[in-house]
């Protein structure tokens, strides 16, 4: 069975800097595993600096849920264990071995496998954090039985990575990650790919999954909007959901017994040169990707995309669950009387810049706030852009005086915050929705647990 | 501008906390972003931003009363060189001694009223909120062209502080701050904003200085009167005595173009109240018990403040619903109510002040049925999913 669901609210925010369908190849000399991507993680680490790891070695766990553990991406020594403020752990690096060792989880067919032989190896292997769940996008609970999985074939964030390219020629990888999924939930599986031309036969020949049809703006590609239509999450249940590369990793375990962190990433933004793929490994620095790659001036990196991603410095590394790099100019700049000029460089999901008369039009757009924040003036708008059947303004307001009651009631299981992305870019009153959200997540985190 | 900006990054300090002029902070800080877009960037979440801010929104409700505020000026000389049977203007007579008129209720509503959002910024620490830019253009538009000046100053000052600020500023407010100061001046100096004598600046003894809806009205009150309404198409250009800015559909519907092109206000608010409104008109075609029920329910869209507060006060985000559906049902009431209220009160013989003021207040109470029903249908939803498992 398959069904196509036709999303009418959302934006596209068109971006100059699309990454070219090329694929370069990196072999990445420093990784990275950033606790901080992960929500609701206690990390506590197992590592020295200077110690000698193999890819998949444990590098740290969480303190609450042990068996929670995050291995290493490449083999290699342990180079920096960073901390922040208060001793938070903020990101352990190893640089890689010209010649890399794997740990040596056994390969084996999950098909022939169960529910715990096959979660225990994606523990024991460090894949398991990238099945995440929802409500709250946290690492999923091993002991869970969701309703359902649910894989996004297609990312529509601005400048988003075609997953379609990234997956080329990996289609028994991919049934295998698929088929070991299947082991871990009763319910259905789902695939959830985009209504344009040109899906990948990667994606419309895996069997043991119902393909779905998601068309329209962004964010058709988000996880949140495509629970929302296929099955919307109501209290008390849980819906584990990953990306294409994830059950990728996933395959390549129970194929060849080993954490292989290769990641494709598309490097792209109207900063860079050649705006276009690397093959490299997961939490790669970006160093060796920008080199003689971005143009003059101040710019920011971000690991994601424009709307939800995170910024990281010129030696960050990219995070866990992304598989993008966006470099977009810095905004730290005064714009003599720039709220009263035509705008015919300005984007803006209202018609009041003359840039409406340009549709199809790609930006390159900075990082300036354009603009102070305000009290909540206009409504509406953020429905025009939000396509779930609550309330957005309601439920910010529910969130910002913690009223948990009322944040159930309007909705808070269905979304996170990437689903407010939207939202939050064209607040005329400059009001950062998602970190609002996020709090709210982790207050009904902590009340409900 | 380099000098400019840079004389500005020289002087801030003094502005900032400690500074010689700690104190003007807000003001410093409303005159630097008015003159600059700030260089502020994003830190957490979306790292690109809407180019468009609450400046340039209220800038573009300003913009779209532009048409009726000139429209009006002419008007006002119109009016006054009509009344003086002795003298009659050209366009630019009119236009010259409309503006002379008009012009001063603008300077002294702006003045006044920012003067006392600065002061409240400063004591509360917020930056200076651009809501009152509207509010400030919209009180002008509402008044009637012989309005003395002090009361206009007045009247500011009571919507800015008790319609705006003791509800915490803009975005918190519960009545539409323009509307509150024409009903504070309409119930405090009820001579001065209704009758015959004040809808025509420097007035003549050539005509009756009535409005089409005191025509209206007299003729319900006084017996044996009948009456005789101006032409249709004559009401729907504005050629008629009224508050400054409010006679002319036209110009009228030119802003609400601009407003609904650019999202700034909800059509479906305007929508509803033309259709709450003509409803109501028909319906009291329908009964007909006197002349003023049997006129056109067209002739009400034109005529006094109907067209202007369905485009300009009822779109109001703030003091309106905030839900889809709340805002079909609070515009249908406004409409509905302002007929009415028009209609059937003789001590009121403009409804749609009155209506939508009603409504503002109601308008909480809408959204939380429908918000409630989204909540009932959510949980319906829950208890149907614990059934099946």
């Amino acid at each position: 069975m398959s069904n196509t669901f036709k999303i009418r609210k959302g934006l596209d925010i068109n971006l100059l800097g699309e990454a070219e369908k090329t694929i370069s190849e990196i072999p990445s000399k420093l990784c990275a595993i950033k606790p901080p991507d992960f929500h609701g993680v206690f990390p506590k680490v197992l590592v020295k600096e200077g110690d000698e790891v193999k890819a998949g070695s444990p590098l740290f766990y969480d303190k609450y849920r042990e068996n929670i553990i995050f291995t290493s991406p490449v083999s290699g020594k342990v180079r920096e264990v960073r901390r922040g403020a208060k001793r938070v752990l903020l990101e352990v690096s190893v640089e890689a071995a010209a010649e890399q060792e794997y740990v040596d989880f056994g390969s084996a067919d999950p098909n022939g496998l169960d529910k715990a032989a096959v979660t225990e190896k994606l523990l024991n292997s460090g894949v398991w954090p990238f099945i995440r769940q929802r409500p709250y996008s946290i690492i999923a609970k091993p002991e869970d039985d969701p309703k359902s999985i649910m894989i996004s074939a297609f990312d529509s964030a601005p400048l988003a990575p075609d997953y379609d390219l990234i997956v080329q020629g990996q289609a028994e990888v991919f049934q295998t990650g698929i088929d070991a999924l299947r082991k871990l939930c009763s319910g259905k599986l789902y695939l959830n790919v985009s209504g344009k031309a040109g899906v990948s036969s990667v994606f419309l020949d895996a069997k043991g999954v119902e393909i779905n049809t998601f068309s329209g703006p962004h964010p058709a590609g988000n996880v949140g909007t495509q629970i929302n239509r296929i099955s919307p999450l109501n209290r008390g249940e849980i819906i584990w959901y990953l990306r294409p590369q994830d059950v990728l990793s996933i395959g390549r375990l129970f194929r060849e017994g080993k954490f292989d962190a290769s990641r494709t990433i598309a490097v792209c933004g109207s900063e860079l040169k050649r705006p276009h793929y690397y093959r490299t490994m997961l939490g790669t620095s970006i160093t060796e990707m920008i080199n003689d790659n971005v143009k003059e001036g101040k710019v920011r990196y971000i690991s994601g995309n424009v709307l939800t991603g995170t910024q990281i410095g010129k030696t960050g590394f990219v995070g866990f669950y992304d598989s993008q790099l966006t470099v977009i100019p810095e905004g730290d700049y005064y714009e003599f009387v720039g709220w009263a000029l035509p705008g015919l460089k300005k984007f803006s999901f209202y018609y009041t810049f003359l840039s409406w008369m340009m549709p199809g039009k790609k930006y390159r757009l900075d990082t300036n706030f354009h603009g102070g924040e305000r009290a909540f003036v206009l409504t509406g708008k953020f429905e025009q852009v939000f396509p779930f059947n609550i309330y957005p303004m309601q439920l910010i307001k529910a969130i910002m005086i913690e009223d948990i009651d009322r944040m159930e009631n309007l909705g808070i299981y269905e979304v996170d915050e990437e689903d407010f992305a939207l939202c939050e870019f064209i607040s005329t009153s400059k009001i950062n929705i998602q970190k609002i959200v996020r709090d709210g997540l982790n207050l009904m985190i902590k009340e409900m647990s | 501008m380099k000098a400019l900006r840079n004389f500005l990054d020289k002087i801030k300090p003094q502005f900032e906390k400690g500074g010689k002029f700690a104190k003007l902070q807000s003001t410093f800080e409303a005159f630097e972003t008015f003159l600059y877009v700030p260089n502020r960037v994003t830190l957490t979440g979306s790292h690109i931003r809407d180019a468009n801010d609450l400046k340039r929104t209220m800038a573009l409700v300003v913009l779209a009363m532009i048409p009726a505020l000139l429209f009006g000026m002419w008007n006002v000389g119109y009016q006054h060189f009509l009344s003086t049977a002795a003298e009659t203007g050209d366009i630019w007579q009119n236009f010259w001694f409309g503006c002379i008129r008009v012009f001063p209720i603008i300077v002294v509503s702006y003045v006044v009223g920012l003067g006392t959002e600065f002061v409240f910024a400063q004591i509360r620490g917020h930056e200076v909120n651009e809501g009152f830019l509207v509010s400030g253009m919209l009180i002008p538009l509402v008044m009637p062209p012989d309005v003395p000046l002090w009361m206009v100053a007045v009247a500011t000052v009571f919507a800015v502080i008790f319609g705006k600020e003791v509800f915490g500023g803009t975005g918190m407010n519960i009545l539409n701050p323009a509307l509150t100061a024409r009903a504070f001046l309409f119930f405090a100096y009820p001579k001065n904003m209704s009758g015959d004598q004040v809808w025509i600046a420097g007035q003549g003894d050539a005509v009756s200085g009535a409005t089409p809806l005191g025509d209206a009205l007299a003729s319900t009150t006084t017996p044996g009167s009948s009456l005789t309404l101006p032409d249709t198409m004559d009401m729907f250009y504005g050629f008629m005595p009224g508050s400054i800015g409010e006679t002319s559909t036209l110009a009228i519907l030119i802003g609400a173009v601009i407003l609904l092109f650019t999202g700034m206000a909800s059509w479906r608010i305007m929508l509803s109240v033309f259709v709450g409104g003509l409803l109501m008109g028909y319906i009291f075609n329908w009964v007909g018990a006197n002349a003023y029920m049997e006129i056109s329910p067209w002739d009400h869209m034109v005529m006094g403040g109907f067209a202007f507060g369905a485009v300009f006060m009822a779109t109001d985000p703030v003091t309106a619903t905030q839900s889809t559906k709340g805002k079909y049902i609070y515009g249908f009431l406004i409409g509905f109510f302002a007929i009415l209220v028009r209609v059937f009160n003789p001590a009121y013989p403009e409804g749609m002040m009155l209506a939508i003021l009603l409504m503002n207040v109601f308008a909480p109470l809408i959204d939380h049925y429908v918000i409630q029903a989204n909540v009932k249908k959510r949980r319906k939803r829950w208890a149907a999913a614990q059934v099946a498992a």
